[in-house]
C-alpha cells in the first residue's frame, strides 16, 4: 500500500458567467418578443415575434439552466434557496407570482386580451390539430414547454439520483405525449378532445352524464373506449396501482399538475407551510371537495335518469360553481400563480379531489411507506423543509417511525436531500406497516392531534 | 420518582430535550429547561445548511412552539452562572434563582482552541453555536480566501460552507489524509480526493503554528509548523470540541475533561446527573471513548437517564457503534468496529466503485470470521439489520447471505453487493455462499428477527 500521496492542486472550475449571460440575454429577447406579440400584434405579425420569442426563451432558458446547475455540485443544488430573492418570497418572487397570476386571470376571464399571443400559435395549432388556435391551445403550449424546459432543470439538479431522473422523464413524457400531442392528434382526426392521463375525480366532468353522452355521440367506438378507459382508471387501476406503489404512481409520475409542480414548481417546494395549523386546513378543505365532486356526479346522474324532473337546474348549478371556484380560481390562479409565494403543491395539497381519493387509498390500502433508517436521523430538517406537501417528515424520522401520510405524493425529495440517508420510499407488506425502528425509544407523541 | 419533584435540566440540546420528553411521557412532575444559546431546542447538526441558504433558523427547529406548551415543559432562556449544590439552587444571569430537586447537566461542548498565537484575532473562529454561525456569516462577507484547521467532520463541513460562497479554501490536516485518524486508508483517500476534486486545497501532515495579523488586527495569513505561510482573511478552527464545563470549574462537582459520571450518569453529587457532550465516563470500556460527542449518543444518554429518573435505575448500554456523516456529495455510514488501522487479528473485504465515489468495507476477525463492523461511502445500509448482525455476532458469511437486504439506497439505484460477495468467494473458495435466497429479503428478515416494533397508527 502506497502511503505517500501526491495530490495535484485542483483545477479551478471553468468560469460559467459567459454562458449564463448569453442565456439571460436570450431569455430577455424571448420575453420581449412575447410582449410585442401580445401587445403589438397590430403592428408586427405576432407569429414572428411570438414563436421567435418562445424559441429564444426556450434556448436561453436551457443555456442558463445548464450553466447554473452544472456549476453547482450535487449537494449544493439548494444553495441560496432561502436567501435568493426569487425563491424566498423576495421582490423577484412577487413579480413572477403577479405575472403568473395575471396570466391566469386573463386566460380565464379576459381571453380576448391574449389574442396576439393566440394568433402567434396559429401555425403550430394548424399543423398539430388542423384547426385555429384558441387561448387553451396557447395555455397548453406554454404549460408543456414549462414542464419540458424545467424538466431539464430537474434532471440536472437531481442528476445523481436515478429515481428522480426516471420520474422526471416520466412526467415530461406524459405531459408532452398524453396531455399535449395526443389530444391534438385526436382533434386533427376529428375525434373528441380527450386527455388519457386525467381521470375522475380530477377531471370531474369525465364521468358526468353530459360528457358521456357527448363522447358516445361524437366519438362512437373511440368515444365508448374513452369512457371505458376513464372509468377503469378511476375505479380499477387507481386502487390497484395505489395499493402497490402508493399515490406517487399518479401524482409525481403521470399527472400534469404534478408534472408542472415537479418541474417548473420545483424551485419553490420549500415554501410549503409545515405548521400543524396548515395540516388542519388541509383536511378541512380537501375531503369536502372530494365529497362535493362525488355528490355532484351522483346528482347529475340522478338528474339525467330522471330526465331533469327530480332536481332540475340545481345539479347543473352545482357543477358550474365547482368549475369556477375550484377549477379556475383554485387550481389555476392559486395553484400555479402563487407558486413563488406559497409553494408548488398548494392545489395538490389543499384542493385536488384526485389527491384526496388517492390519499385515502394510500393511507389505508397501500403497501407504500417511507422507511426511516434506524437511529440515523440528526433532526436537521432538510426533509421537512423540502417536502412540497408540508409534511413534517423530520417529526417521524427523528422517532424512527415510517412516514405514512395521505398527502405524501412520493416525490422522493425528502429522501434525496437527507444528508444522512435516513429515508427510503418503498413498497412492502402491509403487515407491520406502521412498525418503527427499535433503535429509538419513542415518545409516541401524536404530531397531528 | 415522585411527581412533586422539580426536575431542572441545563441545556436544551438533544440530550436535555430527549430526557425531558421521555420523563414527561410518564410523569407529570414539573420540568424546567434552562438554556442560554437559544430560546428553543434547535438542531446543531444543521448549522451548515443555514449558512448555505438551504434552511432558515426556524427550519432547524424541530418542534413548533405549541409543542412545549402542550407538553407542559417550561423553557427558560437564561445562563446559569453558578450552582449552589448544597441549597439546590441555580443562580441565573437575569432571572431569579431557581430551586431544583433533581438537576441534569446537559451543557454540551465548546470548540477546542490550542493556544495558538493569534487565535483571538478577528476572522478566527470555530463552529459550534448559533452565535458562531452568525459570526461566520459576518466574517466571511466579501472575502475570497480561507484556511480551515482540522480535516475532520466539522472541518470538512466548514470547507464546504466556505466554498459554497465562492471562497477558496485550504485545509490544514495533521494526518496523512482527511480524517485518517478514524478512517482506514482507502476511505480516507477517497474522501481526500473527493475534496480536492471540489477545489479544496489540502495541506496534509501539517499543523497550525500561528495566525498572522494585519494592521487592523484581522487575520491575514496562517503559518504552519512546516513553515508555510498561507494568505487568508478567515481561519476556521475545527480541531475538536471540549465539554462545556467552565462555569463549574470552581464548584464541588468532580470534573476531569468533562463532568465525571458512572454508567448511570450519576455525578459525584446526589441528585445531580450529566448527559450528552459534557459528560465523561469514569470507566469506559474500550474501544468506547470516555466522552461521547455525538448527536446520537446525546439522544441515547437522554433516553437512558429518563428510565432512571422514572424509577428504573438503568445502566447505559450504547450497543453496537454507529455514526454517519456527509463529505460534500458523499454520504458516509459506519456500523460496529472499524479501526483506521486493522490490527493483525482483523481483516476486511473492501470494494470501491471505479468512480471513486462509492465504497463498502466489511471488517471481520481472521480466526472466527466474526463480523466486527462496516464502513459505507456513497451507499446506504439499513441500520436495523447491521445492528442485528453485530448484536448477534454474525460471521462474515452469515452477513453476506443477508447483504442484499441491507441495501437502503433509493429505488432504481445500481446495487453492488454481488461484487463484495464475489470478493469473498475469491478469498474463501472452499466456503461457497448460498444461492440468492428469496426468504432473505428485507421484509422477511424484518419480521423474522423482529426488527420493527409497535404498529400503532399515527
Ligand atoms: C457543526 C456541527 C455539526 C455536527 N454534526 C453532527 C453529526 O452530523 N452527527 C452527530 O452525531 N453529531 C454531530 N455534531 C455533534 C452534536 O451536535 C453534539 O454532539 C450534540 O449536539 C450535543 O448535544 P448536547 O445535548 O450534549 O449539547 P448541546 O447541543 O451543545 O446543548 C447544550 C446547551 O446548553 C447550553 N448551556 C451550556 N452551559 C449553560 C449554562 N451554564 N447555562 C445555560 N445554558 C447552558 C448551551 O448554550 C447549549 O445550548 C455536530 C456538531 C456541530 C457543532
Ligand atoms: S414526504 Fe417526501 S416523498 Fe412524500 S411528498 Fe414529502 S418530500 Fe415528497
Ligand atoms: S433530512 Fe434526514 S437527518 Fe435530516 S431531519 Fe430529515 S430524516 Fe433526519
Amino acid at each position: 500500500m502506497n502511503k505517500t500521496i501526491a495530490l495535484p492542486y485542483p483545477e479551478q472550475a471553468a468560469d460559467s458567467s459567459l454562458g449564463k449571460t448569453a442565456g439571460l440575454t436570450l431569455i430577455g429577447f424571448g420575453l420581449l418578443g412575447l410582449l410585442v406579440a401580445a401587445f403589438g400584434s397590430g403592428v408586427i405579425d405576432p407569429v414572428l415575434t411570438g414563436l421567435g420569442g418562445i424559441t429564444a426563451l426556450t434556448i436561453g432558458g436551457l443555456i442558463y439552466i445548464w450553466q447554473r446547475r452544472t456549476e453547482l455540485s450535487e449537494a449544493h443544488q439548494n444553495n441560496g434557496a432561502w436567501t435568493e430573492s426569487a425563491t424566498s418570497r423576495g421582490a423577484i418572487a412577487w413579480v413572477v407570482g403577479i405575472v403568473l397570476t395575471g396570466f391566469y386571470i386573463l386566460l380565464y376571464w379576459f381571453p380576448d386580451s391574449l389574442q396576439g399571443l393566440t394568433r402567434a400559435m396559429e401555425p403550430l395549432s394548424q399543423w398539430l390539430r388542423n384547426r385555429p388556435a384558441d387561448q387553451w391551445f396557447l395555455y397548453g403550449t406554454f404549460y408543456t414547454l414549462a414542464v419540458l424546459v424545467m424538466g431539464v432543470h430537474a434532471l440536472l439538479k437531481y442528476r445523481n439520483n436515478r429515481y428522480h431522473i426516471i420520474r422526471t422523464l416520466s412526467v415530461m413524457f406524459f405531459q408532452l405525449g398524453f396531455a399535449f400531442l395526443l389530444p391534438a392528434l385526436l382533434l386533427y382526426l376529428n375525434q373528441p378532445e380527450f386527455y388519457f392521463s386525467y381521470f375522475w375525480p380530477l377531471k370531474y366532468d369525465y364521468l358526468f352524464p353530459g360528457t358521456v353522452s357527448y363522447l358516445v355521440q361524437n366519438g362512437q367506438a373511440l368515444g365508448v373506449f374513452m369512457i371505458f378507459w376513464g372509468a377503469v382508471l378511476s375505479f380499477l387501476a387507481t386502487p390497484v396501482l395505489t395499493y402497490f406503489y402508493g399515490k406517487r404512481w399518479y401524482c409525481s409520475w403521470v399527472c400534469g399538475c404534478g408534472g408542472l409542480a415537479e418541474t417548473a414548481g420545483d424551485p419553490y417546494r420549500h415554501l410549503s407551510d409545515k405548521r400543524r395549523v396548515a395540516w388542519r386546513w388541509e383536511v378541512a378543505i380537501i375531503y369536502p371537495i372530494l365529497g362535493f365532486i362525488i355528490i355532484t356526479t351522483l346528482l347529475l346522474w340522478i338528474n339525467s335518469w330522471s330526465e331533469g324532473r327530480l332536481l332540475g337546474e340545481l345539479s347543473g348549478g352545482f357543477s358550474s360553481t365547482y368549475g369556477f371556484f375550484i377549477g379556475a380560481i383554485f387550481s389555476g390562479v392559486i395553484g400555479v400563480g402563487f407558486y413563488p409565494i406559497m409553494g408548488n403543491r398548494v392545489w395538490c395539497r389543499f384542493g385536488c379531489p384526485m389527491a384526496a381519493y388517492l390519499g385515502l387509498l394510500q393511507k389505508h390500502f397501500s403497501r407504500f411507506r417511507i422507511t426511516t433508517n434506524g437511529g440515523q436521523c440528526i433532526s436537521c430538517g432538510n426533509c421537512s423543509t423540502y417536502c412540497e406537501m408540508g409534511i413534517d417528515v423530520r417529526g417521524y424520522a427523528q422517532q424512527g417511525q415510517p412516514i405514512i401520510r395521505a398527502s405524501c405524493v412520493g416525490c422522493g425529495i425528502c429522501a434525496h436531500v437527507c444528508p444522512r440517508g435516513v429515508l427510503k420510499l418503498e413498497n412492502g407488506p402491509r403487515e407491520g406497516r406502521y412498525a418503527a425502528s427499535p433503535l429509538i425509544k419513542r415518545e409516541d407523541l401524536n404530531l397531528l392531534s | 420518582m415522585q411527581q412533586d419533584r422539580h426536575l431542572v435540566i441545563i441545556g436544551n440540546g438533544i440530550a436535555g430535550i430527549t430526557l425531558a420528553q421521555h420523563v414527561r411521557r410518564h410523569s407529570s412532575m414539573r420540568i424546567t429547561i434552562i438554556s442560554a444559546e437559544s430560546a428553543v431546542h434547535f438542531s446543531r447538526t444543521a448549522l451548515m445548511y443555514v449558512y448555505m441558504g438551504h434552511m432558515r433558523l426556524q427550519d432547524i427547529t424541530p418542534y413548533e412552539d405549541w409543542y412545549w406548551r402542550e407538553h407542559n415543559l417550561e423553557l427558560v432562556h437564561d445562563y446559569v452562572e453558578q450552582i449552589d449544590f448544597g441549597q439546590k439552587l441555580l443562580h441565573l444571569r437575569q432571572g431569579q434563582p431557581l430551586k431544583y430537586d433533581t438537576l441534569v447537566l446537559a451543557t454540551g461542548s465548546v470548540p477546542a482552541f490550542f493556544n495558538w498565537p493569534g487565535q483571538q484575532l478577528k476572522g478566527v473562529q470555530g463552529l459550534n453555536s448559533l452565535q458562531d454561525l452568525e459570526l461566520m456569516q459576518q466574517q466571511t462577507q466579501g472575502i475570497n480566501r480561507a484556511v480551515v484547521v482540522g480535516g475532520g467532520l466539522i472541518g470538512i463541513e466548514m470547507a464546504e460552507m466556505l466554498q459554497s460562497r465562492g471562497i477558496a479554501v485550504t485545509m490544514l490536516v495533521r494526518e496523512k489524509l482527511n480524517w485518517q485518524n478514524i478512517l482506514p486508508w482507502e476511505e480516507a483517500l477517497l474522501v481526500s480526493r473527493h475534496l480536492q476534486a471540489h477545489g479544496i486545497e489540502l495541506l496534509l501532515e501539517d499543523e497550525l503554528e500561528e495566525i498572522l495579523q494585519d494592521e487592523q488586527g484581522n487575520a491575514r495569513a496562517v503559518r504552519t509548523i512546516k513553515g508555510k505561510e498561507i494568505a487568508c482573511q478567515f481561519v476556521g478552527i475545527a480541531t475538536g470540541v471540549l465539554p462545556n464545563v467552565a462555569f463549574l470549574q470552581n464548584s464541588v462537582l468532580e470534573l476531569d475533561r468533562g463532568i465525571l459520571v458512572n454508567e448511570y450518569f450519576e455525578t459525584s453529587i446526589a441528585d445531580v446527573y450529566a448527559i450528552g457532550d459534557c459528560a465523561q465516563f469514569r470507566n469506559p470500556t474500550p474501544p468506547a471513548p470516555a466522552v461521547e460527542q455525538l448527536w446520537y449518543t446525546g439522544r441515547q444518554h437522554g433516553e437512558t437517564l429518563a428510565s432512571t429518573l422514572l424509577g428504573t435505575r438503568t445502566a447505559y448500554d450504547r450497543g453496537p457503534w454507529f455514526n454517519s456523516a456527509k463529505f460534500m456529495d458523499i454520504e458516509y455510514q459506519t456500523y460496529g468496529y472499524v479501526p483506521n488501522q486493522l490490527p493483525p487479528e482483523l481483516d476486511s473485504l473492501y470494494w470501491q466503485h471505479k468512480s471513486g465515489r462509492k465504497a463498502i468495507r466489511l471488517v471481520y476477525e481472521r480466526n472466527t470470521q466474526k463480523l466486527t463492523g462496516l464502513n459505507l461511502l456513497g451507499v446506504r445500509y439499513r441500520h436495523d439489520l447491521c445492528h442485528h448482525w453485530l448484536r448477534q455476532g454474525y460471521t462474515l458469511k452469515e452477513a453476506l447471505a443477508e447483504l442484499p437486504a441491507a441495501n437502503f439506497d433509493p429505488e432504481f439505484f445500481r446495487k453492488f453487493e454481488h461484487e463484495i460477495m464475489a470478493q469473498y468467494q475469491q478469498r474463501f473458495p472452499d466456503q461457497p455462499l448460498p444461492e440468492k435466497q428469496q426468504q432473505n429479503n428485507w421484509w422477511n428478515l424484518r419480521s423474522k428477527f423482529k426488527l420493527a416494533t409497535g404498529s400503532k397508527k399515527h
